[in-house]
């Protein structure tokens, strides 16, 4: 007998509720899907977007130490696109729908791509603390309910901390340097520092889907918790660099046992989400421009597929 | 020509002696090309010594749906584990 879409909504929370991973084939609410589809998409975006602004400094990287390793991160960045839009797949979207939304601009990736990497300090900066938020919210991800997802994240987090370190040596090796190399790594903090900040999103109060999220475990953690544990394991990383976090109301709070830190410019934030941050336009028309090029070697590997398999009918008859 | 690639389901084996496992799946116009970005992809950091590639097609599910009548018979059966039997402790190399 059919059941009736109530009783599966209940029969689902439940098995959330008991801990229990949610599969591909399971039946899901549409709301569900809809959300993970967004999600995971959006995600997979940011790491194939993310490839940019580092992949500005491969060719001019200082030592073949440097290049190698930022070859190595921005290669897994474009694997960690692939774990993720292969997730996002189980749920009934194409890759190629999902590249048409990324390219015509539909799709959202994580804003923090849309700021220049201007120097070779940012290269440190990013690794350190825009891998080190991914890392937060990617840890938590591991646990999310939907399994194809989680799995996704646990090799994404594997791979990561190496993506994180080699920015932090970056960084350490500069703040050890000369006084310029020290003020270049200054300077990257202070550029970086907000953006990274907002990178978990809007405040609590003004993230209206947090709630659902959190119900269905897709979030297990709020997004002013993982910023506020992002901040507590940063700032003592940058006393070490003897850098300065550029937060002039940033201090530690003996009674929260917590950092307080300043007001974070939403003005800007929601600027750069609505598409009008420095770099929008050029990522998008980098983006546009890798996929329009590479359409000639797509063509050329499906003909030759097609070839050989109609010489091995041909054979076989 | 605007014809999506097939997506393949990869499997690897870690090292000798063990099983291939499945990690995931890819894009990609051939077998041929399904291994090589296989290669590329999940065996970056020495994870795998063989790789199996299989179109997703090829492969037929058990229903979720169905998976209490499936699966749920052999909850009872606790005769078919070792440690049904009860038997003296001085028994040894049992």
């Amino acid at each position: 007998m059919e059941k009736n879409i109530k009783d599966l909504e209940a029969e689902f929370q439940k098995r959330i509720d008991n801990g229990e991973n949610i599969e591909a084939k399971d039946w899901m609410p549409e709301k569900y899907r809809k959300t993970h589809i967004r999600q995971i998409s959006q995600h997979a975006h940011s790491e194939v977007v993310g490839m940019l602004p580092e992949g500005n400094w491969i060719s001019r990287a200082p030592s073949l130490r440097r290049k190698v390793a930022l070859l190595a991160k921005v290669q897994d960045e474009a694997g960690h696109g692939l774990y993720l839009y292969s997730a996002a797949e189980t749920l009934g979207i194409s890759r190629e729908e999902m590249i048409e939304q990324l390219n015509n601009g539909t799709a959202k990736y994580s804003s923090i791509f849309n700021y220049p990497s201007l120097t070779w300090a940012d290269m440190g900066a990013i690794g350190w603390l825009v891998d080190g938020a991914a890392i937060i919210n990617q840890v938590m991800l591991t646990k999310t309910s939907y399994g194809p997802y989680a799995r996704a994240m646990v090799r994404i987090c594997k791979e990561e901390s190496f993506h994180q370190r080699q920015g932090y040596e970056i960084m350490l090796t500069l703040c050890n340097g000369t006084e310029e190399q020290k003020a270049m790594a200054q300077d990257a903090l202070n550029r970086w520092w907000w953006p990274s900040l907002m990178m978990f999103g809007p405040r609590d109060e003004e993230s209206p889907n947090t709630e659902q999220s959190m119900k269905w475990k897709i979030k297990r953690k709020s997004n002013d918790e993982l910023r506020q544990q992002f901040i507590d394991q940063t700032v003592p990383q940058a006393d070490i660099l003897g850098l300065t976090v550029p937060d002039k109301d940033l201090k530690w709070n003996e009674d929260r046992g917590h950092y307080d830190f300043g007001e974070i410019d939403w003005e800007e934030f929601w600027n750069v989400v609505k598409g009008n941050g420095l770099c929008n336009r050029k990522r998008l028309k980098d983006r546009n421009a890798a996929w329009d090029n590479g359409k000639w070697v797509r063509d050329a590997a499906t003909a030759y597929a097609e070839r050989q398999a109609e010489k091995r009918v041909s054979k076989a008859s | 020509m605007n014809k999506e690639w097939p997506i393949w389901e990869i499997f690897i084996r870690s090292k000798n002696g063990l099983d291939h496992r499945h990690v995931g799946s890819l894009h990609a116009a051939d077998a041929e090309m399904a291994i090589q970005n296989a290669r590329d992809v999940y065996t970056r950091r020495q994870e795998g010594v063989s790789i199996w590639v299989v179109e997703s097609k090829h492969i037929t599910a058990s229903n979720p749906e169905k998976s209490g009548e499936y699966f749920e018979p052999a909850k009872d059966k606790v005769y078919r584990h070792p440690t049904f039997y009860k038997l003296p402790d001085e028994l040894k190399h049992m």
